[in-house]
């Protein structure tokens, strides 16, 4: 996927004339100032830092939404120095915001990841990067080097988990990074911090360390003038699918998805919006003015997710391509939980039967049932977010879905997907 | 809360869906709380587990081939 160069919001991204600015350390400080990152524990600072990021409302960019100064609470609470994972592994096929950062101002996660590491006390920062991302490891790596010779009080590091969409599931990343098992961990308890060496981890979305960044110099107030009250701030939204420029937009939260949309050049009239990921929701063309934040999208049905926006043209099959997402989606599961292992692909295999209009008369109440069936049954929200977004299609594209359904097979199976599916190389370490 | 109300505990029934490989033991010893899924795998109704069924319940946990069932207390009306 390319990136664009179009933005209306410059906070995170930045173009001039020429296109995007150096991302190095000298252009970084020109333009965004110098911060304070304390060497040593500094108590005062942490207490302004973490209050300032709280009364911000900033809210976590890597698809849970949480807010992110909750987070540094249960590992402030165990006393003892973590490490801060910047979790840059964007397995989302259609998300580039992470990459699109680490390319243009792989400065400002790094000055995030070390404001974050001094206010909890952690001495090392583990930026992880996909094993298929070279180019985005190589700027880090890079921007390290550059903040090294500067004199950070911090170990800084590149580690390069496998391209797979589960391994950014922060419990799979973590047990990769302890003991190269890239599959989810069962947690009953989400308050108690997972561990790598003994230390609590500190993770957080490379877009959410890039907002602290920025929080931590102009302040909450100046975080806050733009966006909702009840969602703050500007985001990173990657627009694929029928637009001339498909790429990374910076946006107001609350921006309307067909504004959104608009503004990347959309090929003609829409059949409808995937929004938040292959584990996120249709939006129906009718509801196209949903402002992109999260409350809004949870009563369309939707979800913000990782900010991704895939448009589908009216000559597509909603239900090809939601059967080519859930069939993709199957083979990305880690392989552990039962639901998970049968229930993707038997879905998958309904919805392609669907799209062929080979399908036999309950099929659609199958697909229902099965979707009822394997949520909330895995490790991980895997299965969880499959059956919203199976669920959602049969919704939004419901004539298509009872005309093939009813045996007429969908003359738009035959074009060419919209979406992108990564291969899906084998999962490393343990026995499944 | 001002009114104090004691803590009162239940128990109820949780399956490890990582570890759980479909045995179905447990759904034939309580069918009451656990039935199987398409696939075999064990779906457990939420609600809590009475006197009348701990004993059996017990045994679900204790006879999974896999140690996948957990019975635990939780604190709570539901």
């Amino acid at each position: 996927m390319t990136t664009s160069t179009m933005y209306n919001v410059e906070r995170l991204l930045h173009t001039g004339p020429g296109g995007p600015t150096d991302p190095g350390l000298a252009d970084h400080v020109a333009r965004h100032g110098p911060v304070v990152i304390p060497s040593s524990d500094d108590p005062a600072w942490a207490d302004v830092l973490r209050a300032e990021v709280a009364a911000s409302g900033l809210a976590g960019r890597g698809g849970g939404g949480f807010p992110a100064a909750a987070k540094w609470d249960a590992v402030l609470r165990s006393h003892r120095r973590p490490v801060v994972v910047v979790n840059a592994m964007e397995g989302e096929p259609a998300s580039a915001k992470d990459r699109a950062l680490l390319a243009w101002s792989p400065h400002l996660v790094l000055d995030g990841a070390e404001l974050v590491a001094a206010l909890a006390g952690a001495r090392s920062v583990v930026v992880c990067v996909a094993d298929d991302r070279d180019d985005s490891a190589r700027a880090t790596q890079r921007a390290i080097v550059e903040r090294q010779r500067a004199g950070s009080a911090r170990e800084l590091s590149v580690r390069r988990p496998p391209a797979r969409y589960v391994t950014g599931e922060e419990s799979a990343l973590v047990s990769w990074l302890e003991r190269e098992d890239a599959r989810p961990v069962l947690r009953i308890d989400k308050s108690v911090p997972l561990q790598v060496g003994r230390r609590p981890v500190l993770l957080h979305n490379a877009e959410t360390l890039a907002q602290v960044a920025l929080i931590a110099r102009h302040g909450a107030a100046w975080f806050r003038q733009l966006g909702a009250e009840d969602a703050p701030g500007s985001t990173l939204v990657t627009v694929s699918g029928a637009v001339r420029t498909p790429g990374v937009v910076e946006v107001e939260l609350g921006t309307p998805v067909d504004e959104i949309v608009l503004r990347c050049g959309p090929t003609g009239p829409m059949a409808g919006y995937l929004v938040g990921g292959y584990g996120g929701a249709w939006l129906a063309p009718e509801l196209a003015g949903t402002p992109l934040a999260p409350t809004p999208l949870a009563r369309a049905g939707a979800t913000l997710g990782v900010g991704i926006v895939v448009a589908l043209p009216v000559t597509s099959c909603g239900i090809a391509e939601t059967a080519r997402i859930t069939r993709w989606m199957a083979g990305e599961s880690a392989g552990q939980c039962g639901p998970c292992v049968y229930g993707l692909p038997a879905i998958a295999g309904d919805l392609e039967d669907l799209a062929a209009g080979r399908a036999d008369a309950g099929v659609l109440g199958r697909i229902d049932d099965r979707c009822r069936t394997v949520f909330g049954r895995g490790a991980c929200r895997h299965p969880d977010g499959v059956a919203r977004m199976v669920r959602s299609a049969l919704s939004v594209f419901a004539a298509d879905a009872a005309a093939h359904a009813a045996g007429r097979a969908c003359p738009g199976r035959h074009q060419a997907s919209v979406m992108s599916f990564p291969a899906a190389p084998a999962l490393t370490g343990g026995e499944s | 809360m001002s009114t104090r109300t004691p803590v009162r505990l239940r128990l109820r029934l949780r399956v490890d869906p990582v570890a759980c490989d479909g045995y179905g033991f447990c759904a034939e010893l309580l069918p009451e709380r656990i039935t199987l899924d398409e696939w075999g795998y064990p779906v457990i109704d939420g609600n809590p587990v009475g006197p009348e069924l701990v004993e059996l319940a017990t045994r679900a946990a204790a006879e999974c081939p896999r140690r996948a069932i957990h019975l635990e207390r939780v604190a709570g009306d539901r």
